[in-house]
């Protein structure tokens, strides 16, 4: 068991230092297509932390008896279960954000963040200290999600959460949205500039020019 | 026929799989640092995509979807919930089956594939694949087009955005944005350019 101290950094690494989505490359593909409002923004980021939380739990109860060889699969077909869960309470519950979220909720599934901490983590650690290993990824996505989203919310139709912060030129404001920000080729210029910043305060992050072949580090999906 | 064609164009193009849905980014981003493993990838989700909408399409209208049970005299069945662990199962099963066929028979593309076949199993785009084609109602013939077009777009992008990464060796970046941070700023103007097919469609 971990101390204290070390458990703590466990939860806080993932936030800003270690976060996955921009230095470890995972759960890209999500946190992009969810990000045109706010609202789906945090229903995609609550499903996911829940959803990475109680793999990580479950995967590290029975990592002892998962056999090397086909631990990808279980490890697949225990996400995937938790997911038909969360996808089958959104539908229940928030009918209106499920619709909007479309095939994104099941992608949580393939989404590579949690495979790749029940992989890299949960797989070879005890129940608590997996399961906050979980919670701070799972925040650490959420807090780039959240991010991204507010943006494109507020400058692509002058809300927030829907309620209009702006107040738009046809409705005898003076905000024009920017469509721009809707499409998909704004989330890309958006992460790219939040990488940018974060690697700015952080140098440590900065990765080395690519003149030479760079080595196989490739093992991620 | 024509409109196989234009179902092929459309998810090549207009529907492309990284560059507007952001569907497999992970791969998309990780494995275009160099040209040759972009070109492997691409041809690996050719494969694996043309493969298994067809297939995932045969389990769900046979055994998954509303009323599929119908012969059986349970109508009122409805399996469509347990869909994603199929989908997924299939896939997984399709990815280790061509792994072993390419070792077995094509030993040189196996070693260029390397290790990124056994990673397609959770790649979002071929799952999305399968997902896309269940909302759509595609028929077989409409799903196995579609996956070899979103196969096939998947390879274009994957394979220009590997190129001009290799370019990128020589520019002089700013130290934060060089790596990750350009290349979404290199993915973002490629998707702004697909967003032009959109526009050849409807008009």
């Amino acid at each position: 068991m971990l101390a204290r101290p070390a458990l703590w950094s466990v939860l806080t690494d993932p936030l800003v230092r270690q976060n996955p989505v921009t230095l470890q490359i995972l759960g890209i593909c999500s946190a992009l297509a969810v990000t045109t409002s706010l609202a789906t923004a945090l229903t995609m980021s609550a499903a996911l932390t829940a959803v990475v939380v109680m793999g990580a739990g479950v995967i590290s109860l029975i990592r002892n008896h998962i056999p090397n060889s086909i631990r990808l699969i279980i490890q697949i077909v225990i996400i995937a279960s938790l997911v038909i869960v969360i996808d089958q309470l959104l539908q229940a519950f928030l009918p209106e954000i499920s619709r909007k979220l479309s095939v994104f909720v099941s992608l949580i599934t393939t989404n590579c963040l949690v495979l790749g901490r029940s992989e890299s983590f949960a797989r070879l650690n005890p129940p608590i200290p997996a399961m906050i290993d979980g919670l701070g990824n799972g925040l650490g996505y959420s807090l780039v999600l959240i991010v991204i989203g507010a943006v494109r919310e507020l400058f692509g139709a002058g809300a927030l959460l829907g309620y209009q912060v702006l107040p738009l030129v046809d409705q005898g404001g003076w905000f024009t949205p920017l469509n721009l920000m809707l499409m998909a080729p704004s989330a890309f210029f958006l992460l790219g500039g939040l990488v940018w910043a974060l690697r700015s305060l952080l140098p440590e992050q900065v990765e080395p020019p690519e003149h030479s072949a760079p080595a196989i580090a490739e093992d991620r999906a | 026929m024509n409109d196989l064609a234009a179902l092929f164009l459309s998810a090549a193009f207009v529907e492309n799989m990284p560059l507007t849905f952001f569907l497999g980014l992970c791969t998309f981003i990780a494995l275009s640092r160099r040209p040759s493993s972009a070109v492997g990838l691409g041809v690996a989700m050719m494969a694996v995509l043309g493969v298994t909408v067809p297939l995932n399409h045969l389990i769900y209208t046979a055994l998954l979807a509303p009323g599929a049970w119908g012969w059986a005299g349970m109508p009122g069945l409805d399996l469509s919930y347990l869909s994603l662990i199929a989908f997924i199962g299939v896939i997984a099963a399709v990815v280790q089956l061509l792994e072993m066929v390419l070792d077995r028979f094509f030993p040189a593309i196996y070693t260029a594939f390397g290790v990124f076949l056994p990673l397609l199993t959770v790649q979002c785009a071929i799952l999305g694949g399968s997902l896309f084609m269940v909302e759509r109602h595609y028929d077989l013939a409409q799903s196995a087009v579609f996956g070899l077009g979103a196969g096939a777009g998947f390879a274009v992008a994957v394979i220009m955005l590997g190129a001009i990464r290799a370019r990128l060796a020589y520019a002089d970046l700013p130290g934060g944005l060089r790596g990750l941070g350009i290349t979404f700023v290199i993915a973002g103007m490629m998707s702004l350019g697909f967003s032009a097919f959109a526009q050849m469609v409807a008009s």
